[in-house]
């Protein structure tokens, strides 16, 4: 299969290993990967902030970009909630029904990783192999607005070595947020503070997320506290192999 | 006409206010603790209910035909209530139904009344308004009591004294009631309060309480409570006044089953709230004699202008969005500066009260949507919540800070060249504060970031570096 990877602004910058990552375990299970250079950025920073109009021409460029894609995968599951959920609704606003017909065909085409692994590839065995503990921290976005469910955590089960041990409190918020990090940096700060001592109880030695954006907020607290414990995109976990061996 | 909730216009900023609050490790654990409750509570009788989403559908269907309906039901309740025996009061702002409750008591010759369902007076500062002409309020609900008691603010919207443990009660009881002696244990306390009350309830002959729904088919109001306190408060005193807000006019009956249904449930984890109390006007030598409702919009209508917003006045003051928020579990209440806090006061009262002393509450949210999934009524509040951000964008009221970088971001993502020109300014800007690969402080807006965090550098290669550089090897 034909897979167009939308890497996201933000990946693209500060977390390409997550989209080497993502090439590595779509290629391994024999699929072509194609990465359309003019992307750049969904526009959900934008639209989360209200600035609607600069959301609206990212909008466009992402129809542009992706129109005539096939199957597109996207390593964030806030950046396909914003997709998902705030395209139509933008396209609506607009009246447009060039735009509204895009929009309504460019929906069902975008899959967050997990879901194209799981829903459309019908994969849960990446034939990874990971001799690691690992926890699992499910993003809002994921759990709330793609309702992705189990299937991250059945993927990592299936990672040879890989001992899952479960998060308490999961379903809290990693106190992240986009611009709520820094305007309400003590809030923020106290969420994330909590989220990590979840984690550390979790006596993990990873916390893997389907959303850097989690991991740079969840991360920058681990780190600041040398914690040492480590926070992995999902991708990089799904691509590890054994040492020499053969991809 | 001045549109006032509470004291949210002189009330600090959210971050201002929740970094104070914060600092009190006892109030953050008394609400942490309260809300956990809660939450399970409700997480184990909402999960029993096989149709709880079409539950939430039909209270959704019913908010929204109802409010596109509003002049039309509004009248259709005054004519029943009247027809029924009540008095129905219009009042476009907090100082007009101030006035009318003060001109029925005073008509009265009285100086005292017992309150109960308190929250929509709390948002017209009817209690001062009271004091100031002489008539002294005692509120009959345990918790506005202790709020009274305490000279304190209200902190939920079910829960108002959440952020008192038992013993910061019973030390306030001692206090103010005079009490020698009590004991610890809640039922000493409850009995304490009970004691107090009682008095009131059979010497106070006027009455103002709140109301949770409004029958326009019949004129009815309901109340709903779990002590009974406020089934005293309606059926006891001679005169009843009743404020009660425009949005909360139902059209029929046989609504109440959807709401009560969802109600409890969504508002302390109980299959059924203990009292429903449901009066329609007067019954001769029956509970009051005389019945006043006040129909209050204090900024409502403005709120159902807006369409996009107007299901903000969906809401059926259950709280469940407060107990789940993780922002609020953090500040508790008062951070938000209004008797209505927590994600539904963040869309609320920078709604009624213009967007001037309340525009950072709409930024007072990570946008994690646990709000929306448990209201059970569907109002989409991290929907509502960026609507009002928009709103401050367009109409330039935010920093000139957070436009320029929203106006460099959306340059640097309007084409890829940008962006990777972008990145190389960022790596080049970055190198002074890098050290192994994480950055530990930065200036300016984001060192509100490093104060506590730290942050990835941004590598050397990006992604599409790497992909171009692939593609380059690949080729034969």
């Amino acid at each position: 299969m034909l897979i167009s990877l939308f890497i996201t602004c933000y990946n693209d910058t500060l977390y390409p290993r997550t989209g080497q990552a993502v090439v590595t375990v779509l290629e391994r299970l024999g699929h072509t990967v194609e990465f359309r250079a003019a992307q750049t950025c969904c526009g959900q920073m934008h639209y989360n902030n209200g600035y609607q109009t600069d959301a609206f021409s990212l909008m466009e460029k992402f129809l542009d970009n992706f129109g005539d894609a096939g199957v597109i995968c996207v390593p964030s599951a806030s950046c396909v909630a914003m997709i998902r959920e705030h395209y139509p609704v933008m396209a609506a606003n607009s009246g447009n029904p060039g735009i509204i017909a895009q929009v309504n065909s460019l929906v069902p085409r975008v899959f967050e990783f997990s879901e194209l692994l799981v829903d459309k590839l019908g994969v849960e065995d990446t034939g990874a192999f990971f001799p690691h503990t690992v926890t699992l921290h499910s993003s809002c976005h994921s759990l709330r607005s793609l309702r992705v469910g189990d299937k991250p955590e059945r993927l990592l089960r299936n990672v040879q070595g890989l001992t899952y041990i479960p998060l308490e409190d999961a379903d809290q918020c990693c106190g992240f947020g986009g611009t709520f990090a820094v305007k309400n940096v003590d809030v923020s700060t106290a969420m994330v503070a909590d989220k990590a001592r979840c984690i550390l109880n979790t006596k993990a030695e990873i916390c893997a997320a389907l959303d850097n954006s989690c991991l740079m907020q969840i991360g920058g607290m681990l780190s600041r506290m040398n914690a040492g414990v480590q926070t992995v995109h999902i991708a990089e976990i799904l691509a590890a192999i054994p040492a020499g061996a053969r991809p | 006409m001045s549109v006032r909730v509470g004291e949210a216009a002189s009330a600090p900023t959210f971050p201002v206010a929740a970094k104070e609050l914060m600092q009190n490790e006892q109030l953050r654990r008394n609400v942490r603790n309260a809300t956990g409750i809660i939450r399970n509570k409700r997480a184990t009788v909402v999960g029993e209910m096989p149709d709880w989403q079409e539950l939430r559908d039909t209270a959704h269907a019913i908010k929204d035909h109802t409010l596109r309906h509003l002049d039309r039901y509004l009248v259709e309740f005054e004519e029943s209530c009247t027809r029924a025996g009540g008095k129905v009061h219009w009042a476009r702002d907090a100082d007009e139904a101030n006035s009318i409750a003060i001109g029925i008591i005073q008509a009265q010759n009285e100086t005292e009344v017992i309150k109960v369902k308190t929250m929509t007076t709390d948002e017209i500062g009817m209690n001062r308004a009271l004091e100031a002409s002489g008539i002294t309020p005692y509120e009959t609900d345990l918790a506005d009591l202790i709020v009274q008691l305490g000279h304190d603010k209200p902190s939920h919207i079910v829960v108002p004294a959440l952020h008192r443990n038992k013993m910061e009660i019973r030390e306030l009881f001692m206090r103010t009631m005079g009490l020698a002696e009590l004991g610890t244990r809640a039922e000493d306390i409850a009995e304490a309060a009970r004691i107090y009350l009682r008095e009131k309830f059979l010497r106070v002959p006027v009455a103002i309480s709140g109301a949770n729904f409004a029958v326009a088919e019949t004129g009815s109001i309901c109340v709903v409570e779990s002590e009974g306190n406020g089934r005293m408060c309606v059926s006891l005193p001679r005169v009843l006044i009743s404020v009660v807000g425009i949005e909360k006019v139902t059209p029929k009956f046989e609504d109440l089953e959807v709401f009560l249904q969802l109600l409890s449930r969504s508002a302390t984890g109980e299959r059924m709230n203990p009292y429903n109390s449901i009066w329609t006007g007067v019954a001769p030598g029956d509970g009051p004699q005389e019945f006043h409702v006040i129909l209050l919009d204090n900024g409502r209508t403005k709120v159902l202008a807006d369409t996009v917003s107007r299901e903000t006045l969906d809401c059926i003051r259950c709280g469940a969005c407060l107990n789940a928020c993780p922002v609020y579990r953090q500040t508790g209440g008062h951070a938000y500066g209004s008797i209505y806090a927590g994600p539904i006061g963040a869309i609320l009262t920078p709604q009624m009260q213009s967007m001037e002393h309340s525009q950072t509450l709409p930024y007072a949210s990570s946008l994690c949507g646990a709000c929306y999934e448990v209201c059970p009524v569907k109002i989409n509040i991290p929907e509502i919540l960026i609507h009002l951000r928009n709103k401050l964008v367009e109409s330039g009221d935010t920093s000139a800070t957070e436009r320029m970088g929203m106006k460099a971001a959306a340059w640097a993502m309007s084409d890829a060249a940008n962006l990777s020109t972008a990145r190389q300014f960022g790596r080049i800007g970055q190198m002074a504060f890098t050290s192994n690969g994480m950055i530990h402080h930065l200036p300016g807006m984001m060192s509100a970031w490093t104060a506590t965090r730290d942050m990835p550098a941004i590598p050397p290669e990006s992604f599409r570096q790497w992909w171009a550089k692939r593609a380059r090897e690949k080729r034969p």
